[in-house]
């Protein structure tokens, strides 16, 4: 236990810090999903081969165990799926595609959310009633049926995808950030603010916002590994991502009908690579909301 | 409340409208399923006289209309791909898919409380922190993956259970199901499991939520400090109060349950709504499609009102209202 | 030595006619049929069950031979009229007995089921069935037509009595569902079941199942997995992945055959500005793909050998031409088109396009065996021999709409496309017409002939073979054709599908070219 004067001199940043790194797990979690990051980015220099440039791919290559050598030369050392894609390079890649797609329907879904919930929250009345009915109905109907139903009109397509998740998921920032807005805008420095006759757009983005901020990491967090497992559940019932530039979820997929003939690599591999990215978000996510929900703290 | 009620199914009409409009133009945008579902030896006149007789060659929003009018007798229309009125079909798949969501709600239930109340009751214990992050997984693993290696496992590897498919149904209380026959839960036990997946983690973790939070409650200071058991404190105060979320979610999670069955009915081939919906959307059987988005939204209108109604029986506190009054 | 077959042949047919036990089965099928209505949906799976249930006037055998069914005997009388002697003493499932009526009723209905997806309007157009007497039917026409065998051999025939003026919905739930094939319907449960038993008075050679139920299966790995796991004794459509691990496995035996389908590439032929053909850098070319060179040059540069032995590992027959060997109409000088990747590049740099050009290949991803894959296969290929490729697949829904139609009136949308094509009538001239013959909705040729190739000297010599009644000359003349079309490369053949069928240990099954999965096809060794 920290003495009273130290615990006061730690910013809250700091104390954030301290209290993220109580758990071994979330830390290791975070650690993992770091290094996840790094290589998805550092992908075109650190694999032998681009997945995406079909003269590159060679079907001659196809569905070689872990450790062959490819006919260009270098080593597969995960093997290669079924259309000659050395499985290291796809796997990078698809982390690319997939950290993309989650990370951009998360951010467009918080955004769009954030607007809706403060809108409501500030115009209050009919708006908000409005506003509300609207996300109860959305949050009633499962994620998947919506992006189900949306991405088999909009067509395939990593843009198609990621609006229909953010169909899928926007009404979860919006509740959120409308409950804290309205406990926020209750509390004294607020009150305060409207003494002063502060705009409400001001006091609404200097004010409030940044105390929606903890809820929205957290569901942020949750809801970017949600949208990464829906997505490659949606290329799994065959309207998801181009074959020819697979995410996890379609190289899983591809490697699914492998399965029973016993080439376990190429749906295995991508499937720990998507595991070790969803649970460590999840884990990552879990310490956050542990240490940023203040009913909780001792 | 009964105008509570009334004002809420004005609003699933609306909605329920208003998704019936997206849908039927979003899939007429798709494509024609004429191309796709007739012989390749048809000529052109064939495939004229075909979009004729199935009312394809009108345009959009008279079909439409026709549509809504035949909505007004109870008419969803025939289904492309089977030529039967898209209600019937759709009603004929409903009950598999329901027995399918309700063993798995059980399963998750009887699960995921105990497991929570674990974790939540001893956070430090090894076991405890075994239990979450199973739980994570269980959050984390694509439920078409799962459903591969439990038929992979059971099935092939160990020979115990069967593959796929639903078993023989019988019929008890005027209830045909698959639940009475050995040979039906035999069946029913692999899609279940895979179903619940994902809510057996999501009650563990309400009630292992439930229950820390709790602790620090007064009232649950206060009947200890009463001096009542363990037990009791646990099995009547702690449950109570922890129960009402949870109910919620279920509630609200036994929708998904039926939506979240399109991918387990796929793999498991369980004759269900699930596995009609995915194959009439990619076969552009627009009738049934239709018909079967309208149906489960009044379905979760349905269940979102009864969920309402148990959460003020449960907890006295709450009043019947709408959001945001 | 009569005398030993003869006994023999009593022997065998004793033990197939009265088996002391019950002989269930259980196929699980990959894809389903829509409705027991045989008239319905003219699909696959739909008339294979059909098969099961009712009778054909002519059946097709698993190499789609035409075999006297419910009809003994037929020949033109003149050139406008086919007679057809029909088989006597022959009852449908109800009791009542097969006449001519019946057959005439037949017509009337299967062009005209309400609702049909597909009907059997193509068979039945232009031909009137005409009542004789009881055991005797004329079919007329207006011109001479010499495919009447191969278009009567897939109509199936129902009841006077009881199936002509019923409704799709009564043939579903079996009131309707009486036909005087092997089988007796018992229950149908969409998705899940259909259930048939024998029927004892067959008029042929009766089954040695008592009990057959279908149940699909549509995912692959599922239907596999339900065969090991002997949920089911038969499985159709084993997926070419699992045929190696599964000929090791000595619980399961599979059968094999070449089928009636080619995977082809279609170029068009027709817009000179191809929307999906573009000059390196993306700027617009004249389309390069109306140049034989170029075409010749494509065909060269794919690898049929990797197709076959790689991506449907070597399950599948390198094509050169649009029907494999043994079919009728065939040629039998043409070879598939070797692999050479140099000579390829010669012949762009000879066109005028030594650096190639972008083009995108459009194919379904859920239709044929491994569609999408063959598709990026030839994406590599190209890619490889300076023809920057892109790769589009789709599920089918979407993509036979915009393949046939979704360009500016429409037209066809894409530019280069991978498709299939299954000779129902088992023939050559299936294939000719539709997918080569000059785009004529009048006239009913071209219906998928998605390149829009036109060459008026081949259109006038498949008239000409459409019009030859004489069996030996219209073969000769469909072969002649087929040399035409593939030495002016309007198509591009790639492979002849392969399918297997897998069924537990001690069963057989006789492969099928039309692909149809029928229970009087499984036998026991």
């Amino acid at each position: 236990m920290n003495t009273e004067a130290t615990v006061m001199k730690e910013t809250p940043l700091q104390r954030f810090w301290s209290e993220f790194c109580e758990s071994r797990i979330a830390v290791a979690s975070l650690v993992v999903l770091l290094i996840i990051i790094l290589l998805a980015a550092l992908a075109p220099w650190i694999t032998p081969q681009n997945p995406y440039d079909l003269a590159q791919v060679d079907v001659l290559d196809g569905k070689l165990p872990p450790g062959s050598d490819a006919y260009a030369g270098y080593t597969m050392w995960l093997g290669s799926d079924g259309a000659g894609r050395d499985l290291y390079s796809a796997i990078l890649y698809g982390i690319r595609i997939s950290l993309t797609v989650g990370l951009a329907a998360g951010f467009i879904a918080l955004i769009i959310g954030t607007v809706i919930g403060l809108t409501a929250a500030y115009a209050g009345g009919r708006v908000d009633t409005f506003i509300m009915r609207a996300v109860d109905i959305q949050l009633s109907f499962p994620a998947v049926l919506i992006a189900l139903v949306l991405v088999a009109i909009l067509g395939r397509g990593i843009d198609k995808i990621i609006i229909a998740l953010v169909a899928a998921q926007w009404a979860y920032y919006a509740r959120t950030v409308r409950a804290t807005a309205m406990v926020e805008s209750a509390k004294e420095y607020v009150e305060a603010a409207r003494c002063l006759a502060l705009s409400t757009t001001r006091i609404v983005i200097r004010h409030v916002l940044p105390n929606c901020l903890a809820p929205l990491i957290v569901i942020g967090t949750v809801q970017t590994a949600s949208a990464i497992a829906l997505e490659s559940t949606l290329s799994f019932l065959g309207v998801g991502l181009r074959q020819t530039e697979p995410s996890l979820g379609v190289l899983i997929s591809n490697g699914f009908e492998y399965m029973m003939s016993g080439r376990y690599w190429i749906s295995f591999f991508p499937g720990i690579a998507l595991l070790l990215t969803i649970v460590s978000i999840n884990l990552v996510g879990d310490q956050l909301r542990d240490v940023l929900n203040p009913r909780l703290k001792r | 409340m009964t105008a509570f009620i009334i004002r809420r199914l004005l609003q699933a009409a609306l909605v329920v409208f208003l998704m019936s409009v997206i849908v039927f133009f979003g899939v007429n945008v798709i494509g024609d399923p004429v191309d796709m579902l007739i012989s390749p030896d048809a000529d052109q006149a064939e495939i004229a006289r075909t979009i004729q007789a199935l009312g394809l060659d009108r345009p959009i929003g008279e079909q439409y209309l026709h549509f809504l009018k035949g909505v007004a007798t109870g008419d969803f229309g025939k289904s492309f791909i089977f030529g039967e009125p898209a209600l019937k079909l759709i009603l004929h798949h409903m009950p598999a898919t329901v027995e399918l969501a309700l063993v798995s709600l059980l399963m998750a239930i009887l699960l995921g409380i105990p497991l929570g109340l674990y974790a939540g009751l001893y956070p430090d214990r090894k076991v405890s922190k075994g239990i979450i992050a199973g739980s994570i997984l269980g959050f984390s693993l694509p439920t078409f993956w799962v459903g591969l290696m439990l038929i992979m496992l059971f099935a092939v590897v160990l020979g115990w259970l069967p593959s796929t498919g639903r078993g023989d149904t019988a019929v008890f209380l005027g209830i045909e199901s698959s639940l009475w026959t050995r040979d039906g839960l035999s069946h029913l036990f692999l899609p279940a499991l895979n179903l619940a997946l994902t809510n057996i983690s999501l009650v563990i973790r309400l009630t292992r939520a439930g229950v820390r939070e709790a602790m620090h409650q007064d009232y649950i200071k206060f009947a200890r400090a009463k001096g009542l058991s363990e037990s009791r404190v646990v099995s009547v105060h702690l449950m109570k109060n922890i129960l009402i979320p949870i109910v919620t979610v279920l509630g609200l999670e036994f929708g998904g349950l039926l939506a979240f069955s399109v991918v387990t009915e796929s793999i498991f081939a369980w004759p269900g709504m699930g596995k009609l919906l995915i194959d009439s959307l990619l076969q552009l059987d627009r009738p049934v499609v239709v018909a079967y988005l309208m149906i489960i939204v009044l379905f979760f209108v349905v269940i979102n009102l009864v969920v309402d109604i148990l959460y003020s029986v449960l907890d006295p506190r709450v009043r019947l209202k709408d959001q945001g009054a | 030595m009569t005398y030993r077959l003869t006994i023999g042949a009593v022997l065998a047919s004793a033990m197939l006619a009265s088996p002391a036990w019950s002989e269930e089965l259980t196929i699980g099928l990959g894809s389903e049929a829509t409705a027991i209505d045989p008239h319905f949906h003219n699909l696959g799976p739909n008339n294979a069950l059909a098969r099961h249930i009712f009778d054909r006037l002519i059946l097709q055998n698993e190499l789609q031979q035409l075999e006297p069914g419910l009809a003994v005997s037929w020949e033109p009388v003149d050139d406008l009229t086919w007679e057809f002697k029909l088989r006597e003493g022959v009852k449908f499932h109800d009791g009542s007995d097969f006449t001519a009526d019946d057959v005439v009723c037949t017509w009337d209905r299967a062009p005209n089921v309400p609702n049909s997806p597909s009907s059997f309007a193509t068979y039945t157009k232009g031909k009137t069935a005409v009542k004789i007497d009881d055991y005797t039917v004329h079919f007329k026409t207006e011109a001479p037509y010499p495919l009447m065998a191969n278009d009567v051999s897939t109509v199936t025939i129902v009841s006077d009595e009881v199936g002509c003026e019923a409704t799709t919905a009564e043939y579903n739930d079996g009131t309707a569902a009486v036909g005087t094939g092997p089988f007796k319907f018992v229950s149908y449960k969409p998705g899940d079941a259909i259930v048939v038993e024998r029927n004892e008075d067959y008029w042929g050679e009766k089954p040695i199942w008592t009990s057959v139920t279908f149940k699909p299966i549509k995912s692959a790995p599922a239907r596999v997995a339900a065969l090991l796991a002997g949920d089911v004794d038969v499985i159709a459509a084993v997926p070419t992945t699992d045929v190696a691990t599964l000929e090791k496995n000595e619980d399961v035996s599979l059968s094999q055959g070449a089928s009636n389908r080619v995977i082809y590439l279609h170029l068009d032929h027709d817009r000179s500005d191809s929307p999906f053909v573009k000059a390196n850098g993306g700027g617009a070319i004249e389309n390069p793909l109306q140049k034989l060179e170029v075409r010749k040059a494509i065909s060269m540069a794919i690898n049929r050998d990797a197709i076959v032995d790689r991506v449907m590992e070597g399950i599948a027959i390198k094509a050169g031409q649009l029907l494999p060997d043994g079919f009728f109409g065939v040629s039998d000088k043409l070879e598939p088109v070797e692999y050479d990747p140099e000579g390829a590049r010669a012949l762009l740099a000879g066109a005028g396009y030594p650096d190639g050009f972008e083009l995108t290949i459009h194919g379904p991803n859920d239709r044929y065996i491994n569609d999408a894959k063959i598709a990026e296969a030839i994406g590599q290929m190209l890619s490889r021999v300076g023809i920057k490729t892109q790769v589009e697949t789709m599920p089918r829904s979407v993509y036979f709409g915009r393949a046939s139609k979704g360009g500016p009136n429409d037209t066809p949308e894409f530019s280069f496309i991978l498709v299939g094509w299954g000779a129902g009538s088992g023939e050559a001239s299936s294939p000719l017409k539709s997918l080569i013959g000059t785009h004529n909705p009048d006239k009913g040729w071209g219906s998928s002939n998605r390149g829009r190739y036109s060459n008026a000297e081949f259109d006038a010599l498949l008239d000409t073979a459409l019009s030859t009644v004489d069996d030996a000359e219209r073969q000769a003349l469909l072969a002649q054709a087929t040399e035409m079309a593939i030495e002016d490369v309007a198509i591009i053949p790639t492979h002849y599908q392969v399918n297997t069928w897998g069924t537990r240990k001690g069963l057989n099954y006789v492969a099928r070219t039309d692909e149809y999965t029928l229970a009087i096809g499984v036998g026991k060794e």
